[in-house]
Formats: C-alpha cells, sequence, structure tokens
C-alpha cells in the first residue's frame, strides 16, 4: 500500500525533497504536488540571467513534466491550496474536493515584502520573485527609453537593475541604507560595487527613503523620496526582502512564529506535517539562500522514509548572479574589540579583500573584483583552521602559502579535498575529484554525477578549473559545446564539415572528425544521422539502427512497451470510409484507447510491437499512410473548415492545408514541425503559435513562423504576406528546406530564428528568388527519396523483425 | 554446463541491432554489435522496465529508449551514475548462426546470479 503524500508549493526544496524520497523509494509514495503558479519546479535562484537575457526559462527548468510523469506524481498546478484540516488529515485546493494524506509536505516558500507606501498598489509596482514577476520586467523593459526604479540595494534588488539595465532601460537603484548590500558587505566592499553598477549606467541613491508612488489612471508614473525628489519610472521594483509564507499552516493550527516551526527532523508541531524551505522557522532562525534548503530537504526526504537524520544550519556564502561584478561575503564581518582585520586593496584593478580574524581563526571574509580564493578562505572559516603560521601570507591566497610559483589554477589545486566547490549542492572537491577518476571528464558529466554547478552555476569555472587541475593537459576549456562526449567539434562545426569536406557516411564522420568512441553514442548517432540525410539525401542511405524507437519504428513507444498508431489525415479532413477503418482496427487489434490529438488526429493507443505490420496493412488498405506522429519531421497541417463553410472564411483554408501536406509530408527535419492554415483573422486553427502559419485575408496570406506552444509560448512571427496560394507554398517548402539544411539538431524553428535572426531567413526565403528556388529544388530532390509511406514498406519487406527471432517457450522444460 | 542451442542466423539482427527471444520467463534481448559481436540480457531495464532491444546499440553499450539508461552488453551493468543491472547470458556466433546457453536460461528465474 502506497503512502499519500501531499505536498504544497513546487520550490527549490521540495523538488529537491522528492528527488531524494524517489531516489530511496520510487514505488513507496503516491505524491499530488500542488503549486499556486502554473508551472512546476524551476531554478528560482536563476531567475536573474532570465531577465538579463543570459537563459531562458526552459533552461532552468529542474523538473519538468516527464519527470513528474515518470515518478508518477499528480500535478496541481496553477492551484492554490486553501484549506488544510489535521484532524481529517486532508487538503483543499481551489477546484476539486478534499484530498487525503497520510504525510504532508508545507512548502509554500516566501512573499515578498511590499512596503506599505501610498500608491503601492498601482498597476507597474511589482515584486522579483517569480516567472510573473520577470516576464513583467522584461515586457516593461521592451519598450524604448522605458525607465525603472528598483527599491532595495540587496542581493535581488541589484541583480534586478542590472538585469533590466542589460535590456536597455533606465535604471535607479534607490537603498535606504549607507551602502550597498549591508548585510553581505562591509562599506569598502560596497562603495566598489555601486561603483561598478555606476560605471555601468546604472542611477544608485544610497540613504535614500522613499515616501510616495506616484501614478496616473491607476498605473504608476515616479517615486517621490522623502527629500521631495521625483524619479520618473514605468515600472518600480520593489526587492526589500521576503517573509515566509506562513498563512496557510497557521490558519491550520500549527506553530508559527516569523516562520513556520519545525525541529530538527523538519517536522513541524504535528508529526504528520513537515514543512522545508523558506516557509519555515528552525531554531529561531529563516532561511532565504539555497544551500541550507537543500539541506532541509534531504532531511525531510529521511525523516518520511524513517531514517534517523538531523538538519545542522551550516555555513553559508553570498555570491552575486550579475556578470562582470566578482563578489564574495561569508562569516560575521561587523566590528568588534576582539577582532582583527587584514585587508588588501587594489585601487587600480578595484580589488578590495578583507579576513575578519579572531583568536587566530577566520571568522568572515569579504571579497570583491577577485574572488579566485574564496573557497580556500571559506573553507579554512568552516573548518575553524588556526592560521596563525600563514598570517603574514594568508591574504595572498593559497597560491602563496609554499613559495610556489603563481600559476591561475594554483588556488584551485591548492584546496584541501573537502573545499566546499558547490555551496548549493554541498559538492567538495574531493567529489569532484572522485567522479573526474570515475570517468567524468568534462563538465557535463561532473554535473551529472554529482550536480556541482547544477543550480545557480556560479562556481562552473571553479569545477572547470578542477577539471584542468585533475587531468593536466588532457583537458581543455571547451569553447563551443560539444556534441556529446564522443567528439570536442559543436553541432555547427559538424553541420559544416559535413558540407565542406564531403562527409557522407557516418563511419567518414568518425574517421575524419576524430571520433573517440568506435561508433558514436545514443546522443550524437541520431544527429549525424540526420544531417547526413538531409545533406546527401541521395547518396547516403537512412541508418535505423541511428535512430530513436519512436522512428525505427514508425511509431511512439508508451511507458509500457506498447506502442501508439496515428494515420495521416492530411489537412485534419477524414472520411466516413477512414473513420470506419480505423475503427475496425481499434477493435480487430484489441487497441485499449483512442484519443484525438490536438494536431487534429486519431491517435490509437496500446499497440503491440508485434501487430505493428498487421495494423498498418489493415490501415494501408483503406487508403491511409503514416501520420508521422512520431517523427522528427513533417507532422501535421492544422486547418480550419474556411470559405466553404465558414461565414467568416475568406479563403480555401482547409484546400491550402491538405496542398501543403501532400507537399511535405515524408520529410525529416532537425525537429518536429507543425503547421496550421486558418481560413480568417479569428484564427480558429491556432496558426500563430506553429512553426509556419498561415492566416487567409481578403488580401491575400499572411505566413508567420518560429511559433511554439510546448514548454516555450510564442507566438509567430510575421515572414511574408503574398497574394497567391502558391507563392505561400512555394515560401513554405523554401523555409522549411532552409531550416532542414542550417539547424542544428532538436532545435525547433523558434531557437533556430533565434540563432541566425529572423532576416537572415528573409534573405534567403522572400528577397533572393533564385536562392528561394534553388531551396525548392532541393527539397524536391529531397522528398523523391523519402516521400513514401514507412509503414507500407515495412509491413511488406520487415514485418519479420517485429518479431521475435526465436520462440523457446516450448524448451523451457530443459 | 552449457547447452548451446541455434536461434537463427547473425544476418536475421541488423549490424548495431537487436531482436528478442521469447522464453517461458520473459523476453530475452540479443544484441549484434558494429563488429559482429553477439550479446544476451534480459530485454527488461531495472529502471522502469523498458524493452533494451528497442535502444540505440553503440560500441558494448545499448541505451535503454525510455529513459537514456547505458548499460555494458558485456556485464549488464548500469553505466555513469545510474545503478543497476541486467541479467545477462552467454552467447556466442558459430558459422554465421546466434547461439545462446539454454541451460542459464532456464535457470534464469531459480538463480539468476548463475547468469
Amino acid at each position: 500500500m502506497k503512502q499519500r503524500l501531499v505536498v504544497i508549493g513546487a520550490g527549490m526544496a521540495s523538488g529537491r525533497a522528492l528527488e531524494h524520497l524517489f531516489a530511496a523509494d520510487r514505488d513507496g509514495w503516491d505524491v499530488t504536488l500542488f503549486n499556486a503558479e502554473p508551472r512546476g519546479n524551476y531554478n528560482r535562484i536563476m531567475l536573474s540571467p532570465v531577465l538579463s537575457g543570459e537563459k531562458a526559462f526552459p533552461e532552468i527548468v529542474t523538473h519538468d513534466d516527464t519527470w513528474y510523469e515518470e515518478n508518477g506524481v499528480t500535478c496541481r498546478f496553477g492551484e492554490k491550496v486553501t484549506h488544510i484540516d489535521r484532524a481529517a488529515k486532508t487538503v483543499t485546493g481551489e477546484t476539486g474536493a478534499p484530498l487525503a494524506y497520510d504525510k504532508l509536505l508545507v512548502a509554500t516558500g516566501s512573499n515578498p515584502f511590499i512596503i506599505p507606501l501610498p500608491g503601492h498598489d498601482l498597476d507597474g509596482v511589482i515584486a522579483y520573485r517569480d516567472l510573473e514577476d520577470t516576464n513583467a520586467m522584461i515586457q516593461a523593459a521592451a519598450r524604448p527609453g522605458s525607465k525603472a526604479v528598483v527599491i532595495g540595494g540587496g542581493l535581488l534588488g541589484l541583480e534586478a537593475a542590472a538585469g533590466l539595465k542589460l535590456r536597455g532601460m533606465d535604471v535607479t537603484v534607490v537603498h535606504l541604507m549607507g551602502h550597498l548590500m549591508e548585510r553581505q558587505l562591509d562599506e569598502a566592499a560596497g562603495y566598489l560595487l555601486r561603483k561598478a553598477l555606476v560605471d555601468r549606467g546604472i542611477n544608485v541613491l544610497c540613504s535614500s527613503n522613499s515616501k510616495q508612488i506616484l501614478g496616473r489612471d491607476g498605473k504608476v508614473t515616479a517615486l517621490m523620496l522623502e527629500d521631495g525628489t521625483e524619479l520618473p519610472c514605468d515600472i518600480l521594483v520593489m526587492a526589500v526582502g521576503i517573509r515566509p509564507n506562513t498563512g496557510l499552516a497557521a490558519e491550520a493550527g500549527l506553530a508559527t512564529g516569523r516562520g513556520i516551526h519545525v525541529d530538527d527532523h523538519m517536522l513541524t508541531s504535528d508529526p504528520d506535517v513537515l514543512a522545508v524551505g523558506e516557509c519555515v522557522e528552525h531554531n529561531g532562525a529563516i532561511f532565504g539562500l539555497v544551500a541550507p534548503l537543500y539541506d532541509q530537504a534531504r532531511v525531510a526526504a529521511q525523516t518520511l522514509l524513517g531514517e534517523p537524520a538531523h538538519f545542522v544550519p551550516r555555513e553559508v556564502s553570498t555570491k552575486l548572479k550579475v556578470t562582470g561584478c566578482d563578489l564574495f561575503s561569508a562569516g560575521d564581518f561587523g566590528d568588534g574589540d576582539d577582532r582583527e582585520d587584514i585587508v588588501f586593496r587594489d585601487p587600480a584593478r578595484g580589488v578590495y579583500k578583507r579576513l575578519i580574524l579572531r583568536d587566530n581563526k577566520i571568522i568572515g571574509a569579504v571579497m570583491y573584483g577577485d574572488t579566485a580564493d574564496s573557497s580556500w578562505f571559506f573553507g579554512l572559516m568552516k573548518d575553524e583552521e588556526d592560521i596563525a603560521e600563514m598570517r603574514e601570507t594568508l591574504i595572498f591566497g593559497p597560491a602563496y602559502q609554499g613559495g610556489d610559483p603563481l600559476d591561475p589554477t594554483a588556488a584551485v589545486a591548492a584546496l584541501p579535498a573537502d573545499a566546499e566547490i558547490c555551496g548549493c549542492n554541498g559538492v567538495s572537491k574531493g567529489d569532484i575529484v572522485a567522479a573526474i577518476q570515475g570517468g567524468a571528464n568534462d563538465l557535463a558529466a561532473v554535473r551529472a554525477t554529482t550536480k556541482a554547478s547544477g543550480s545557480c552555476g556560479t562556481c562552473t569555472g571553479l569545477v572547470e578549473q578542477v577539471l584542468g587541475v585533475t587531468l593536466g593537459d588532457d583537458f581543455v576549456i571547451p569553447a563551443a559545446q560539444s556534441i556529446c562526449g564522443c567528439s570536442d567539434h559543436s553541432h555547427e562545426d559538424i553541420r559544416r564539415l559535413i558540407k565542406s569536406r564531403e562527409l557522407k557516411s557516418q563511419a567518414a564522420v568518425w574517421q575524419e572528425l576524430a571520433w573517440k568512441t568506435r561508433d558514436g553514442c545514443h546522443t550524437c548517432r541520431p544527429a549525424i544521422n540526420y544531417y547526413l540525410l538531409a545533406d546527401w539525401p541521395l547518396e547516403y542511405q537512412d541508418d535505423p539502427q541511428s535512430r530513436f524507437i519512436n522512428e525505427r519504428k514508425h511509431a511512439n513507444i508508451q511507458k509500457d512497451g506498447t506502442f501508439s498508431v496515428v494515420p495521416r489525415m492530411f489537412g485534419g479532413m477524414t472520411t466516413s470510409d477512414e473513420l470506419r477503418a480505423i475503427a475496425d482496427a481499434a477493435d480487430k487489434y484489441d487497441v485499449p484507447t483512442i484519443h484525438v490529438t490536438g494536431g487534429q488526429r486519431i491517435d490509437l493507443l496500446g499497440v503491440k510491437g508485434e501487430d505493428l505490420p498487421a495494423i498498418w496493412a489493415d490501415l494501408n488498405r483503406a487508403g491511409m499512410v503514416s501520420g508521422h506522429a512520431y517523427s522528427k519531421g513533417l507532422r501535421t497541417v492544422k486547418t480550419c473548415v474556411g470559405k466553404d463553410h465558414c461565414r467568416f472564411g475568406t479563403r480555401d483554408s482547409s484546400g491550402l492545408g491538405i496542398k501543403l501536406e501532400q507537399t511535405l509530408w515524408g520529410a525529416w527535419s532537425p525537429h518536429k514541425f507543425k503547421l496550421a492554415v486558418s481560413g480568417c483573422p479569428r484564427n480558429c486553427a491556432e496558426a500563430t503559435c506553429k512553426d509556419l502559419g498561415v492566416i487567409c485575408v481578403d488580401s491575400g496570406y499572411q505566413i508567420g513562423v518560429g511559433g511554439a506552444a510546448g514548454m516555450d509560448l510564442k507566438q509567430t512571427e510575421p515572414l511574408a504576406q503574398v497574394a497567391s496560394e502558391q507563392e505561400a507554398i512555394d515560401i513554405t517548402i523554401a523555409f522549411y528546406q532552409l531550416y532542414r539544411e542550417t539547424a542544428k539538431y532538436l532545435d525547433r524553428p523558434y531557437k533556430w530564428i533565434a540563432k541566425v535572426g529572423l532576416d537572415w531567413v528573409k534573405e534567403r526565403v522572400i528577397d533572393d528568388l533564385d536562392m528561394r528556388q534553388a531551396l525548392i529544388d532541393r527539397f524536391a530532390i529531397s522528398q523523391s527519396v523519402y516521400q513514401k509511406d514507412p509503414w507500407a514498406e515495412h509491413a511488406k519487406d520487415r514485418a519479420e523483425t517485429y518479431q521475435p527471432v526465436a520462440d523457446l517457450t516450448l524448451q523451457a522444460a530443459e | 554446463m552449457t547447452n548451446w542451442i541455434d536461434i537463427g542466423a547473425l544476418d536475421d539482427i541488423p549490424p548495431r541491432g537487436a531482436r528478442v527471444v521469447r522464453t517461458a520467463h520473459g523476453c530475452v534481448a540479443i544484441f549484434r554489435t558494429g563488429d559482429d559481436q553477439v550479446f544476451a540480457l534480459d530485454d527488461r531495464c531495472p529502471h522502469k522496465g523498458g524493452p533494451l532491444s528497442e535502444g540505440i546499440v553503440h560500441g558494448a553499450s545499448v541505451t535503454c529508449p525510455l529513459h537514456n539508461w547505458v548499460f555494458s552488453l558485456e556485464t549488464g551493468l548500469a553505466q555513469g551514475a545510474d545503478e543497476g543491472s541486467v541479467p545477462s547470458y552467454s552467447a556466442r556466433v558459430d558459422s554465421g548462426r546466434i547461439l545462446i546457453d539454454a541451460a542459464q536460461l532456464s535457470g534464469q528465474l531459480s538463480d539468476r546470479s548463475a547468469a
């Protein structure tokens, strides 16, 4: 009998707790995860790089739909929990009946503190807490000449200010205290930081008290300071602190103070209710940095598993995630009679280092401008090492502690094995060295085996240095991400070299590009196979053994090992005969589930692998071919019924959709490719979130590209508006072929466009008619090979391979 | 004691591919590597039961099609950060025919460690 665990809040702590829980006992728990935000767990501390544009949101998602599905987590995202009934042991969400739990994990996080200034409820006054806030800031920054005011010169406020500045806004930081980040930095470091920000064009006002937020028509227009100064702004970001979110827990009668009270086992005052994260209070302390939250998560998971575990708060250090501002702070750096300082300054380089000592031990460290030695100092501090003997040279760092010559990696080399490299995940240098000696010889492998640098990412450089020190000359810090461990080349280089050196077989690629493995791996083989068949359709022979199972078997594998079968319905149109044949096939092969897909197709789920050739042959007989619902290739063209039936329709949208699908079907591409054609701007076929969408208007056809409605939600960008249907078809083919020839494997068109630029695409597909025609010609050559029904081919020639090679069930008695 | 039985021709399996043999105790996957070695493993990933015979074969390894766990065909052990193992059986090629040890196969339920 599985235990029912309900988790309230999908933050960094609860996500990590579930990981630990499933790692130890994957099948013992029936988990329901509520989240008020309409999404699952993501790495909240990485919102700053998202704001600055250095990362995209999908890169910071820590648990995706697949993960929840694999672990059987019932997700109720976008739903607030309204009530906990501890007597009945149930939780009630906004929608739905009370849900029973055996154990409850409260991870409601924190709320941003909003100063109740007059005008704080105006439109445009936001906190900096979640993706919605981040997106609101990105949107505001998109308007040319827009201005922002950030109240709060702490970690979060400065990351917001730097991000908004990078996006081109005019930014002013208003800070109540005398210097920035006063909780983490002393005055000197705060000064250097301020100078660096001012150099970037950010206006910084310290010792400034806000008085009132001014607005017009319900929207913010300016911040007025105590001294009467008015700072005009289009948005006002309040980043002045957070408060544990204890409302729900308090209402349920759990003991709370500043946060929800927990003991060393992360148990609240109710032994069946645990709490982790920013919402808790432990021995009077509350938590805002991620490292202790991860420790809490581990302890909570162990408590749930019935293992003895105790949460011990540890020393934490702070780094600011603003590119180009290197600062570090840890421990206690207030003044006191029993303390001594060692200070190093290099004003020309903007470097400041200060160590705070008591009884010959480091109790605090602040660094600005050069933080290379910070882990070493942090290690000495945590271990309470006596530094009397090296005191004279201590401030110069580990490289000087033996008179060794200066080497950029010497600081890392000198670190003891237990020095912490990744603060977020508590990974020591020794852990990383062990992983490297175990075969993890690049950053990705180290990250996969140890999680080091997998959270906030600021230690990435350190991890690479540990790799460098451990592997010596064998490790070269890679400039671009290589395709996989088999090669040092990037996808882009490989595509280029396949074309320029006319490599026409996988063996040629492996040999000429110095593959390190005998015959590749599951990551590079499908990519290379695609590049070769796209660039050399006539010369290269597609290799089924280099395809993922779905493409090799022309059906989508399901989690129980059965497959799904989706016949093609051109333009989403079907007939009663086709439907009858589908119904007959479903009956004949005991298909348990029939689903209508988002692309206007019918999906038969749960077909046994051995039955595939037979069901395909039956569907072929009724005139249907593979719908390629499994492929990195042309998927579906979704349409509305258009002017034949609809009173608003301007043109024959379904007719165009059918023509497009008849032209494009069967083609492979770097990733799946979905189209839609709508008959009027009401857009019933949802053409504006497709890889390519056509909207018919009175004057012609509007073609948009680069839409998406998956992990990312993207609206198409206009590519062209044309008068004739034939030109719309031509442009569609040319666009698809250009994508097929130049995109990186597994990049959807919107990602590809983001890299090459829409103008670059337009030059080739719209402006240069010769180039457009050349693309169309090359696509036709490819289609002469690849536009064939794989179902018919497999049913005829390869049906045997879908059966066991031998059946020994009769000889089992031997 | 071994009992080699013929289960088919080497060419019934494509290079870097696999087929299954149905046994009384479930399916066994027969793998053929790029250099024509053959290996026999239970057709069941210890992680989520994925059919290993449907995975991509590279070197002397196979990647499970469900969640990309990688197993050594030689030992049946999971590679990298994942931990687990798949029961494996003796298999060899003789004159273009694939032979597997039926003695191990029939003993697979009662004494898996022998495999």
